[in-house]
């Protein structure tokens, strides 16, 4: 059959040189010393080495395994020891070192066991092609596909040409010229194998007119054949070996830009290739040698040579007799598209086809490139038919994008261009340049776009995360809420009532509010003036706020006017107090009287001291005596006639009936404990001395309901205005002279002018507290038994609370008993409940309003004896009395718990009540004495409520740390948390040492 | 007169039937986001370094979009700096050295003896190529790295280091061609063979 031979555009005829090598027939490459299998030795993944260091392999035996689709196994091609599988110099145009495997021959080349099929067309085809690819075989035209994926293609294309090229048309190299002329029926028993996989419809072998020995062997080989196939003859033309040139040879097609053959039906093998699948399915030999041309000036004998592959090219040099005195360059490949190397010890490889050892004729460095002189010769040889010249622009410039519009990639780097090229640019190297390039940008392209859609999935993750934390976040929030109303709730409707207490305002309060408003607005003033004189800017602004303190100072001071005047206390004269005072004073001029008299009798002391005493306890005697007589001529009609009860000894004697029977008490118990037999005696006088008790409590009761006086409303009100007044100028005092302590440090210049106004301002101070005092003093004589007063509205207030307790508790108990009754009752529960808030906050007032008084007086009566402003309540004694209160209280209720199943717990119950009545007593005292003292701590600058705050942190500190320490005793910290609490408590004995200071 | 007439009746009502439909098709048919800053985007790099201040690509592709100087990627380097140039069609800055120099591609690898599993780098890892839990051994997956570095300063034991990736034959790249010297026609060297003309 002919076959129309078409042509393709451009190509070049370069010197062939192919005459000296085809001489003498292949011969035998000696066995080399060493063996270097690079593990990639083809297009594709590396293979994977599979033999250690030291183990010994045959020949043909697998040492690499193919890794993925695209990759071939690697087979030793002699028998030896792996010495070991390392770095070493490959067949690269880098020059780089890749993994090689590395055997030293043990010159046996002992074959392992293989066996050929003996009919392959039995095989399954996917089982006949696993076969080929196990022995590792790949493209032997240059490129080293491997060539099982290619005998793949029949399975998704239709392959209706099968083309073998056996062009051969690079100069020098003619080892598929020899492999022809000397293996023909090797290379169809290749093509009957490839053929049986694909099943064509056509099979083409093209080869070059210059080769007609070659086609002759094919021929002659073809008519001993049952294949059917066309042998075409192409006239010799650089490039036409390749692929798309000689199927635009043969066919007439043109295989698109970007597509393989494949896509449009044809598929070619080289001969090389041809001859390894046979012997891999006829003998079952792995690819492990090739045919290699050894050429060029510097060759003694060129010729080509069977050599093993990861033969040294030293070896096969040496073989052929190269001159290296004459060697100018060792080229591996052809000399249009081969690659120079340096280096004799790089291993040949299963792409390696020839060795052209140049001298410097023959292979001249390359001359210095000049610039394009726009010849247009390149375009007229591409046979691509692309734009050399614009692609070199476009390379030389990084005009990437554009060189790839024109079609950068269909160069097949030929050299073609080059060639010809009169200025001898190395336009191929631009263009490998140029294709890496982009190759690069996309895949750093591929690899920013992936990262991209990583970052953006991350940060989507971590908004969500962020959303459904918050959302998270919020639902606890609002169930929160919804507890905390839940809560409230339950607080309001327990309080509804009392809380109607909370609205008649707290004169305190409002006094504290009004005071705090000054302050502002005087603050503000200072400022507004300060800003004035100093020209700040703001001044409108803060005349303005100087504007709305001013009204706010008002409406506060007016509000506490008011409330002030609403509750004021109905203080009523009590002449029988004022009896007493009288009484009480006599007693006094009396004992001293005495006193002075004794003195004078022993002549000793100091009598006039002692007369000027006498004459003032006279004197005040008077005017007590005064006082009370006045008192009582105002009075007089409606004094009630009452016996002339003395109240104080009432309440002593109940004091000292009750200390006897704690006393009594105490002796019982202990002798109850101590099993004695007297214990029955004394409970008995036990009881009666409570009957005692009871008798003097009641008795004093009964007295105090009857002392009901009246007392003076303008004293108390005055007196309060003048100490508010009088401790306004002590804190002013306080504070110019800190201002003046910090102007000394500081070396201020105005230091003076303030220390007198200090001086001045502590002036004021020492005139509003004379002032204070004597009304304090005038009040005095006039001083109703206000404690009287408070104790009776404590009294009812406990009664009242006593009450609710009970009624509540009743309540309750109806609630879960499921009583009708208890709607009635919850009401009954409110009024009282109201009923106690209007009595507590009865006696609240009434406290504050007397207290001052109260304590002034105390001070005044006893400052007699020493300074009146100091002399203060014994605090240890009050809040013993209020802890024993408590205790005693407490142990009632036990009792009362203990007897609940019992049958008299009513008794026990008022005595309870009893008992919480004078805790409370006495816990009002301790407090009001404790108030007493931060204020006079307060005025040496120190807050005793702070303090005992710190102390309790402190305290607190230490115990938490003792707590570690004792956890952390197999701890590696523990000289440091000990150290820690040596500190802490230090810190705790320093505060509690200024604390009991200040308390004391 | 009536002519003159019919011709405005035409044309106004002409414009005004365009108007409505550039008016519909300019709602219809909006662009959604920036897509400039999309552009500038896909030429970062993404490593997601923050070394141009920013945190992260996209956000300094809005920057960039916004004004700021285009020189502040030091992965990217000069290559994205002519990238970004050519599209906004403004002038290629050198580098701004500010941010750091163009450095070898690297990638981060944990000395995985030394982790103590505190997760830190995990959280500094902008593209999650961090793989571990706590109080495990955590590694890179190389395929993922960006070599961005920023886990190497959170981590407390200083067990990451940034290797640079090796050439292999795979990645081995044509180098550019040396410009050769530009001699004119009649300076060149007579005698200098060409390969293969022997």
């Amino acid at each position: 059959m002919n076959v129309k031979v078409h042509s393709f555009h451009g190509g070049i005829h370069p010197p062939e040189n192919k005459k000296q090598s085809t001489g003498a027939p292949i011969g035998m490459a000696p066995l080399p010393k060493r063996i270097i299998l690079p593990l990639q030795q083809h297009i594709g993944l590396p293979a994977d080495a599979v033999v250690k260091k030291g183990e010994r392999v045959l020949k043909g035996q697998l040492v690499a395994e193919a890794i993925g689709r695209i990759s071939a196994n690697i087979h030793a091609s002699t028998s030896g020891t792996v010495v070991s599988v390392d770095h070493h110099a490959v067949p690269h145009i880098s020059g780089m070192s890749a993994d090689c495997i590395i055997i030293e021959a043990d010159g046996e080349d002992e074959w392992i066991s293989h066996q050929g099929l003996n009919d392959y067309t039995s095989l399954p085809k996917p089982e006949l092609i696993e076969y080929i690819r196990k022995a590792g075989v790949a493209g032997m035209g240059g490129a080293g596909f491997p060539t099982d994926v290619k005998l793949h293609l029949g399975d998704d294309h239709i392959v209706n040409t099968l083309i073998i090229n056996a062009a051969e048309c690079e100069p020098y190299i003619t080892a598929d010229d020899m492999l022809m002329r000397e293996r023909a029926e090797e290379i169809l028993g290749g093509i009957e194998i490839i053929s049986h996989l694909l099943k064509p419809l056509h099979i083409m072998v093209g080869i070059e007119d210059n080769k007609p020995q070659a086609i002759r062997a094919l021929h002659a080989a073809l008519d001993k054949s049952e294949l059917n196939l066309d042998i075409v003859i192409i006239p010799t033309k650089y490039p036409s070996g390749g692929e798309k040139q000689l199927i635009k040879l043969l066919t007439g097609v043109e295989v698109p830009g970007g597509k393989i053959p494949a896509d449009v039906g044809i598929v070619c093998q080289n001969v090389g290739t041809t001859t390894a699948v046979h012997r891999a399915v006829k003998h079952g030999e792995p690819l492990i040698s090739r045919i290699v041309t050894i050429s060029g000036a510097a060759t003694a004998h060129p010729q080509n040579l069977e050599a093993r592959i990861g033969t040294p090219f030293a070896e096969l040099l040496d073989h052929c007799g190269v001159k290296r005195e004459l060697m100018h360059r060792l080229v591996v490949g052809g000399p249009m598209m081969g690659i120079t190397v340096d280096n004799e010890q790089i291993p040949m490889i299963k792409t390696t086809n020839c060795l052209i050892a140049g001298n410097a004729q023959e292979l001249p460095p390359q001359p210095h490139a000049q610039s394009c002189i726009r010849c247009g010769m390149c375009e007229q040889v591409c046979p691509a038919e692309l734009l050399p010249q614009q692609l070199h622009w476009f390379a030389k410039g990084r005009e990437f994008e554009k060189a790839k519009h024109h079609n950068l990639f269909d160069c097949i780097e030929c050299g073609a261009c080059s060639y010809v090229c009169p200025s001898n640019i190395p336009l191929v190297q631009y263009y490998r340049f140029a294709k890496a390039e982009i190759r690069q940008e996309d895949a750093e392209q591929r690899k920013a776009d992936h990262a991209r859609i990583r970052f953006e999935a991350r940060q989507e993750r971590l908004e969500r995360e962020k959303t459904e934390k918050e959302e998270r976040r919020k639902i606890r929030a609002a169930e929160a809420a919804r507890n905390q109303a839940a809560k409230k709730d339950a607080a309001v409707a327990k309080s509804a009532t009392p809380a109607a207490a909370d609205a008649p305002l707290d004169l305190k309060q409002l006094k504290t509010n009004a005071a705090v408003a000054r302050t502002k607005l005087k603050k503000a003033e200072k400022a507004l003036s300060n800003a004035q004189a100093k020209g700040l800017d703001g001044v409108d602004t803060l005349q303005d706020t100087v504007r709305q303190l001013q009204t706010k100072s008002d409406t506060a001071q007016q509000a506490y006017e008011q409330a002030q005047q609403a509750p004021a206390p109905v203080a009523t004269v009590d002449i029988k107090q004022l009896k007493t005072n009288a009484a009480v004073a006599r007693t006094k001029l009396k004992k001293a009287e005495k006193i002075l008299a004794a003195a004078q009798e022993s002549g000793d002391g100091d009598i006039a001291e002692l007369q000027a005493s006498v004459t003032q306890l006279a004197a005040k005697s008077a005017t007590a005596e005064k006082a009370f007589k006045d008192a009582d001529a105002g009075t007089g009609d409606t004094a009630p006639a009452q016996p002339a009860v003395d109240l104080e000894a009432l309440k002593a004697d109940a004091e000292a009936i009750k200390a006897k029977v704690d006393k009594a008490e105490k002796a019982w118990k202990a002798a109850v404990e101590s099993g004695s037999p007297a214990a029955d005696k004394m409970a008995a006088g036990v009881d009666k001395l409570k009957a005692k008790q009871a008798e003097a409590e009641q008795q004093y009761q009964q007295a105090l309901a009857s002392a009901q006086v009246q007392q003076p409303a303008v004293s108390a009100a005055r007196l309060d205005e003048l100490k508010a007044d009088a401790a306004a100028i002590k804190a002013k005092v306080a504070k110019a002279k800190k201002a003046w302590k910090f102007a000394v440090e500081s070396g201020s210049p105005a230091a003076d002018k303030m220390a007198a106004g200090v001086d001045k301002l502590k002036a004021k101070q020492a005139e509003a507290e004379q002032e204070y005092q004597q009304a304090l003093a005038s009040t005095q004589a006039l001083q109703p038994a206000a404690t009287i007063n408070l104790d009776e509205l404590k009294a009812d207030a406990e009664a009242i609370k006593a009450k609710v307790d009970k009624a509540e508790k009743a309540w309750k108990a109806a609630i879960e008993s499921g009583s009708p009754a208890a709607d009635k009752m919850a009401a009954g529960v409110d009024k009282l409940k109201s009923k106690q808030a209007e009595a507590e906050q009865e006696y609240q007032q009434a406290l504050a309003s007397t207290k001052p008084q109260q304590l002034a007086a105390d001070s005044a009566a006893e400052s007699d004896n020493g300074p009146a402003a100091v002399t203060l309540v014994d605090m240890k004694e009050l809040k013993q009395q209020v802890s024993i209160m408590r205790t005693k209280l407490k142990k009632a209720e036990k009792q009362l718990e203990e007897s609940a199943a019992g049958s008299d717990t009513s008794t026990l119950t008022t005595e309870i009540e009893q008992l919480k009545q004078r805790h409370a007593e006495a816990k009002a005292t301790f407090d009001a004495a404790e108030a007493d003292k931060i204020a006079a701590a307060a005025q040496q600058g120190i807050d005793l409520k702070q303090l005992k705050i710190d102390a309790a942190l402190a305290r607190a500190a230490v115990t938490k740390a003792e707590r570690a320490l004792s956890k952390a005793d197999d701890n590696v910290n523990v000289s440091e948390l000990e150290q820690s609490l040596v500190v802490a408590k230090q810190q705790a004995d320093n505060l509690n040492i200024t604390l009991e200071r200040f308390s004391e | 007169m009536s002519a003159v007439l019919i011709a405005v009746f035409v044309l106004l009502a002409l414009g005004l039937v365009f108007g409505i439909l550039l008016g519909y098709s300019s709602i219809r048919f909006k662009v959604q986001g920036n897509p400039l800053a999309d552009q500038v985007d896909s030429l970062l790099p993404q490593t997601q370094c923050g070394q141009c201040s920013y945190p992260g690509c996209r956000p300094y592709a809005e920057a960039i979009v916004n004004g700021e100087a285009i020189n502040k990627c030091p992965p990217g380097g000069m290559s994205t700096i002519e990238a970004l140039a050519d599209l906004l069609d403004v002038e290629a800055l050198p580098l701004d050295a500010e941010h750091g120099e163009e450095q070898v591609q690297a990638i981060a690898y944990i000395r995985e003896d030394e982790c103590i599993g505190c997760t830190k780098c995990i959280q500094a890892c902008p593209v999650d190529a961090i793989l571990g839990a706590a109080k495990q051994m955590h590694t890179v997956i190389e395929s993922e790295c960006t070599g961005c570095d920023l886990c190497v300063e959170p981590c407390p034991v200083d067990c990451i280091d940034m290797i640079p990736i090796e050439t292999t034959l795979n990645t081995w790249q044509w180098p550019s061609p040396k410009p050769g010297i530009e001699l004119i026609a009649t300076d060149r060297t007579p005698g200098i063979a060409r390969g293969g003309d022997a």
